[in-house]
């Protein structure tokens, strides 16, 4: 509960959302609560349709029509996102807290020049001439490693790559030296050795910004190599946190050893089948009562059916919402 | 090379050559027929711009002298029963149907960018509200439509943009809004809001330029329609009020009249009106093929 300014950068307190659809109120995100502080890296993690990209967008209130955002409060700096009016908010998107998105692809505005997309949040918050504005563009495009910045600041995006146009992004979300960057799946839609530069690079970057990262991925490679810490996500709601290096090392929810389990090792693959998980997640509109992951779990009981887990501690600063353990 | 199919036409430009030549090299190239339909109405257009120098003759000049005669070589379409020379006639008329088609072309894709901008972009309540709206005006016969407001606000040129703006205005709308609904669900709305832009700023900057390619076919085809529908209400007596030439007129009035006497009467007219909007229709076509990438490939 701590809202004064040595707190965290970020504090989610309980975050509920939920869709109308077609299939009646589904609720994405369940109760989820986690921190950021300011300068560090969390990954959130979990399978698609597990909540983490609404959670990302709900923070800076970008939901689409059908979401609504029921309870929970997005503490930034102390002061709650989910209070401010519409201007105040936008004040804070692009400025403070700014977002990549997964696809690069369609992320930029086919009839824009590159340079005047990197521009257009300094121009929004700064209301700096256009000129400068630019000349800021050309510098934020070679800071991405973007190369021969100055002639691509005229291009459009179709004349660049899905790394430069991710690349692109990065510069924009850096534009305003925000507090808080969050990656929605920042690689996923480039190939893999692209991956791994983009990755390098927009850590690179928000380290030399100070700025703070919420990664989300589906990779647990990535999270090895980038991420202070992890929140795994499950059918909704947090089953996990831990340091990165101590969830690689101990996997302690059966959901995450079973994620560990699935990563394709290099040792003694020959011959072995690659561990899966079985079955499907769930049905977010029919979860199971009790443990949303109680159906796929090896270790499942009677009990991990009746009550939803609560996160609790797990030792070693961690948290985990397993009866089981 | 498939991000050029996706992205609009205008930014095909971005190469070495500038983009009108791009896009004419392109028209001539895949669209012969639909250039030569652009390059007829280029035509007609200059002949409508420069119509007050072209014309031989003045077009109220009567000449009783050279009454109802046929074409020659000192009266190229001949002259009507008032001795008036048929191609300044013609002419000044092409310039009326130029202005008209323009300027109620233009207010109708206004209206329509406006409200199918609103009506896509905001969705929900607002969508529903401006859609049913859209369905009741669309339940009247067009021509029924037109000739109760025309008679009771009187003929005249102004009546008759404002009108016939706000008929295809409306109508069109519905192709406006389906454009800015493919439109919105980019990712770059997304991130423009994601930036803390406003909401007109993403509208003029982001969605309005992406549906430019559906509004110019859209302004291209509606200028067909409103020369052939200011034809039809001069023919009924509630166009442009006369003496002014309309082609309309023409065709109803001497056309009509002493068409068994001078049969370059109507056709003179009759042929131009055919002509010209069959030549915008054609380009409208091959734009509508150019520009629209769900178009692309198909062929």
């Amino acid at each position: 509960m701590d809202t004064n300014l040595t707190g965290p950068l970020l504090d989610v307190q309980d975050l509920s959302v939920s869709f109308r659809t077609d299939r009646g109120i589904v609720r994405a995100v369940d109760g989820v609560s986690f921190h950021v502080d300011a300068g560090e890296t969390l990954a959130i993690v979990g399978e698609s349709g597990s909540g983490k990209s609404v959670t990302a967008l709900s923070l800076l209130r970008l939901l689409d029509a059908a979401g609504s955002i029921d309870s929970g409060r997005v503490l930034f700096d102390g002061e709650n996102l989910l209070d401010l009016d519409a201007r105040a908010i936008r004040s804070i998107r692009g400025d403070r807290i700014a977002m990549i998105f997964q696809e690069p692809m369609s992320s930029l505005n086919p009839v824009l020049t590159i340079g005047k997309q990197v521009a257009e949040p300094i121009r929004l918050h700064r209301g700096t001439p256009w000129q400068d504005a630019l000349r800021e563009a050309e510098r934020l495009l070679d800071h991405s490693r973007i190369p021969d910045a100055p002639a691509r600041l005229k291009d459009y995006p179709h004349q660049f790559s899905g790394g430069m146009r991710q690349r692109t992004m990065i510069a924009m979300a850096l534009a305003c030296r925000p507090k808080l960057i969050i990656a929605d799946e920042p690689t996923t839609a480039l190939d893999v050795t692209v991956q791994a530069q983009i990755l390098a690079l927009l850590k690179e970057l928000t380290r030399e910004a100070d700025s703070a990262l919420i990664l989300i991925t589906h990779d647990l490679g990535v999270v090895a190599r980038y991420a202070d810490r992890v929140a795994v996500m499950y059918a909704g709601r947090i089953v996990e946190t831990a340091n990165a290096r101590d969830l690689y090392g101990e996997p302690r929810h059966p959901y995450t050893q079973g994620l560990m389990a699935s990563i394709p090792g290099v040792e003694g693959s020959i011959g072995h089948r690659l561990k899966t998980i079985d079955g499907q997640p769930p049905d977010l509109a029919r979860l199971p009562p009790g443990c949303a992951f109680a159906p796929r779990c090896e270790r499942a009981t009677g009990a991990c059916r009746e009550a939803t887990p609560a996160l609790e501690p797990a030792g070693n600063g961690r948290l985990a919402a397993c009866i089981r353990l | 090379m498939s991000d050029l199919a996706y992205a609009p036409a205008m930014t095909t430009l971005a190469g070495q050559r500038p983009a009108v030549v791009t896009f004419l090299v392109r028209l001539v190239r895949e669209k012969p027929l639909g250039a030569v339909g652009g390059a007829v109405f280029l035509v007609f257009l200059l002949c409508g711009i420069f119509a007050d120098f072209l014309a031989p003759y003045g077009v109220n000049e009567t000449n009783m002298a050279h009454r109802l005669e046929a074409p020659s070589w000192d009266f190229p379409l001949g002259t009507d029963h008032l001795g008036r020379d048929v191609l300044s006639r013609i002419l000044i008329g092409a310039q009326l149907s130029m202005i008209v088609a323009f300027l109620a072309a233009g207010f109708a894709t206004v209206v329509s960018l406006a409200i199918g901008v609103v009506s896509g972009y905001f969705g929900g309540k607002t969508d529903m509200v401006v859609q049913r709206g859209v369905d009741a005006w669309m339940t009247f016969p067009d021509l029924v439509l037109l000739i109760v407001i025309i008679s009771v606000v009187g003929p005249g040129v102004v009546q008759i943009v404002v009108v016939l703006g706000l008929l295809y205005g409306i109508a069109g709308s519905r192709i406006v809004r389906g454009a800015v609904i493919s439109v919105k669900e980019n990712m770059y709305t997304h991130a423009a809001q994601s930036i803390g832009a406003r909401t007109w700023h993403i509208l003029i900057r982001h969605i309005v330029p992406n549906v430019m390619p559906v509004v110019i076919v859209l302004f291209t085809t509606r200028i067909g329609a409103v020369i052939l529908t200011e034809a039809g209400l001069s023919f009924l007596g509630l166009g442009v009020p006369p003496p002014a030439p309309t082609w309309g007129s023409m065709l109803s009035g001497t056309g009509r009249t002493y068409m068994y006497l001078g049969a370059w009467l109507a056709l003179a007219p009759g042929l131009c009106l055919t002509i010209v909007v069959y030549a915008i229709n054609v380009y409208g076509d091959a734009l509508r093929d150019l520009l629209d990438p769900r178009m692309r490939g198909s062929q």
